[in-house]
């Protein structure tokens, strides 16, 4: 293993001065909030574990995730992963192209099995032999089960990966599937997000990197550092929710005010991400910030619990456009019928009952006149 | 106390003796736990759909925040007395462990059920009389009131867990629920979907309690104040 560079040896080659790499890993370690020491330990492990190999695939995807990689908040962040990632395998943004680009990406295989990492942004369609999704002119999905099978771990971009996102709405076509349901040796990190957060990639991608191992995760794979809390903890508005104050329509005094988004169907109390500690474009804004509900991006079937803007989602099994609450109106409706039907029917009964027997309600009188 | 059978039919004609058949731990149970059921409806209703908006500055004010109060501190309880009530079962015999355990396999307790759905039909004209509940009004108490109490329990403690946090015993217990799921707005669906049935089941209960009441020749609201019941002619 002595021959293979370590991080720090292809960064000084970058041309990245040592002031950039002991800034980048300081910046990195208070992301990952590993305290007083974390810099010097990033910065250790960076300088003398050898280089890992990270091999960047994509499936049914729209490129969100790299898109939002590459506007990673700090420049040197994104320049120093950046280079890290590019050295490999990325079909959308390598230099390489074609034949060349397939050759890199077996002789990674070859020379890193079970020694690299694989990102997969996007997820697998299964239908018809996996043709929605064509990559090189073969199906995605043998390119993801031959490269799947060496990585030492897969980190699961977005929601696609992580849960299937549009493509797996109902009826799902395509039979589009997240990756954690096709492998089971390779360990799996979910990030998911429509796209994740920059700054949460670059973060989980670092972890990995310098400390040779998946971050602590939960019981749907997603790294606690990250998604151990709901947006709705710690959103800005949150003092609004507890004191009763929410946007009733758009273009209301509470909207103006910045009041809670709750009856507008904001998904913050179901959502588990770092958009209001993190934020969106260093931090300038996030979805709430601007005005916006969240709309559970990062959780599963996002798609299949909306409308977007009502609080209690649709509940398609009882047909379109009805939810817990109308439902249970049509129960009470039918359990006030039949209540009112059978009172209605024991006073009808009972007055016929008395029409019938003249003598019963004399033996009555007969007996009170004897009193 | 004794032990009874509960949906034992007692004879047509005459008047049997007064039986207890509900002990003082159920009684109490009972009245506190229907206290904490409407509670829980009125302040779970408005978790879900908030009561309009309150003017003024967040500083002073915290409906929505003792809305969440009341319902999730008496959600601890109405958890507590579900395992109390489970508990009374070996403890306090009488009729209780009928509301857990009704005996389909029964020839008797199936004739009682068919008879309580005839007469709730109307067609039959003499009500039965039974020591303690009757066949139907037991299953609908077991399909739903427990039913959907324990699954509002599980739900429930599976969105609190949400609020404390992975380090939290009630994560430990139950976050398991949310991997069942996925996407946790379901359980706030389906804790809200439980919240009807019951809510459905405390009209009908309460309707059917007074109908019998006048009805079927044995005290029912009574029996539940003092515990004991008595039979008319």
């Amino acid at each position: 293993m002595a021959d293979k560079p370590t991080f720090y040896d292809v960064f000084r080659q970058r041309g990245v001065s040592r002031r950039d790499f002991l800034g980048f890993c300081a910046l990195t370690a208070t992301y990952l909030g590993l305290g007083p020491n974390g810099a010097a330990s990033v910065a250790h492990a960076m300088q003398t574990k050898p280089r890992i190999p990270v091999v960047w695939l994509h499936g049914l995807e729209c490129t969100c995730c790299s898109e939002s990689f590459l506007r990673s908040g700090h420049p040197l962040v994104s320049d120093i992963v950046m280079s890290m990632i590019s050295l490999d395998y990325d079909d959308t943004i390598m230099a390489a192209a074609g034949d060349q680009a397939e050759e890199i990406l077996h002789d990674i295989i070859r020379d890193y099995r079970g020694a690299f990492i694989l990102a997969v942004e996007g997820n697998v369609p299964l239908a018809n032999d996996g043709m929605a999704c064509i990559v090189g002119g073969r199906p995605f999905k043998k390119k993801f089960e031959e490269t799947a099978r060496h990585a030492k771990a897969i980190i699961s971009w977005g929601t696609c990966a992580t849960s299937g996102c549009v493509q797996a709405a109902k009826p799902n076509p395509t039979r589009a599937t997240p990756i954690h349901k096709l492998v089971d040796r390779v360990p799996v990190i979910n990030v998911p997000g429509c796209p994740p957060i920059a700054e949460v990639m670059t973060g989980v991608i670092s972890y990995i990197l310098t400390y040779d191992r998946l971050p602590e995760l939960d019981n749907r794979l997603r790294p606690k550092l990250f998604y151990s809390q709901r947006v709705h903890d710690k959103c800005y508005r949150r003092a609004h929710f507890d004191a009763g104050q929410f946007v009733e329509n758009w273009d209301d005094e509470g909207a103006k005010q910045g009041w809670c988004l709750y009856k507008m169907g904001c998904r913050g109390p179901t959502t588990y991400n770092a958009c209001a500690t993190i934020g969106w474009n260093e931090n300038t804004s996030s979805p709430i910030r601007s005005g916006h509900g969240c709309i559970g991006c990062s959780e599963d079937g996002f798609w299949d619990r909306g409308p977007f803007y009502e609080r209690l989602p649709d509940m398609q099994q009882w047909g379109i456009e009805s939810n817990a609450d109308k439902v249970a109106a049509a129960g009470a409706a039918g359990l006030g019928t039949a209540v009112a039907v059978q009172l209605g029917a024991t006073a009808i009964k009972r007055v016929m009952k008395r029409g019938d027997k003249p003598d019963a309600s004399a033996t009555q009188e007969e007996k009170e006149t004897q009193a | 106390m004794k032990h009874y059978i509960p949906y034992h039919q007692l004879p047509e004609g005459g008047i049997p003796p007064p039986v207890t058949i509900y002990g003082p731990g159920v009684r109490w149970w009972h009245w506190i736990n229907g206290l904490l059921v409407l509670v829980l409806c009125v302040t779970g209703y408005f978790i879900g759909v908030p009561p309009p908006s309150a003017l003024g500055d967040p500083s002073s004010l915290y409906i929505m925040g003792w809305i969440r109060f009341l319902h999730l501190a008496s959600g601890y309880l109405f958890a507590l007395l579900a395992i109390a009530r489970l508990w009374l079962t070996f403890v306090e015999k009488g009729i209780s462990h009928h509301l857990f355990v009704p005996a389909i396999w029964r020839a008797e307790w199936f004739d009682g059920f068919m008879r309580q759905i005839r007469w709730n039909l109307l067609i039959n004209d003499q009500p039965k009389r039974y020591v303690g509940l009757n066949p139907l009004g037991g299953i609908a108490m077991l399909l739903m009131y427990v039913l959907p109490g324990f699954i509002i329990i599980v739900t429930g403690f599976a969105m609190y867990a949400e609020v404390t946090g992975h380090d939290s015993w009630q994560y430990a217990l139950f976050g398991w629920v949310t991997t069942i799921f996925g996407n946790t707005m379901d359980l706030h669906v389906i804790h809200r979907l439980a919240m009807w049935v019951m809510a459905g089941f405390v009209c009908i209960h309460v309707y059917i309690a007074v109908r019998e009441d006048v009805m079927s020749r044995q005290t029912m609201i009574s029996s539940m104040l003092s515990g004991e019941r008595q039979y008319r002619r």
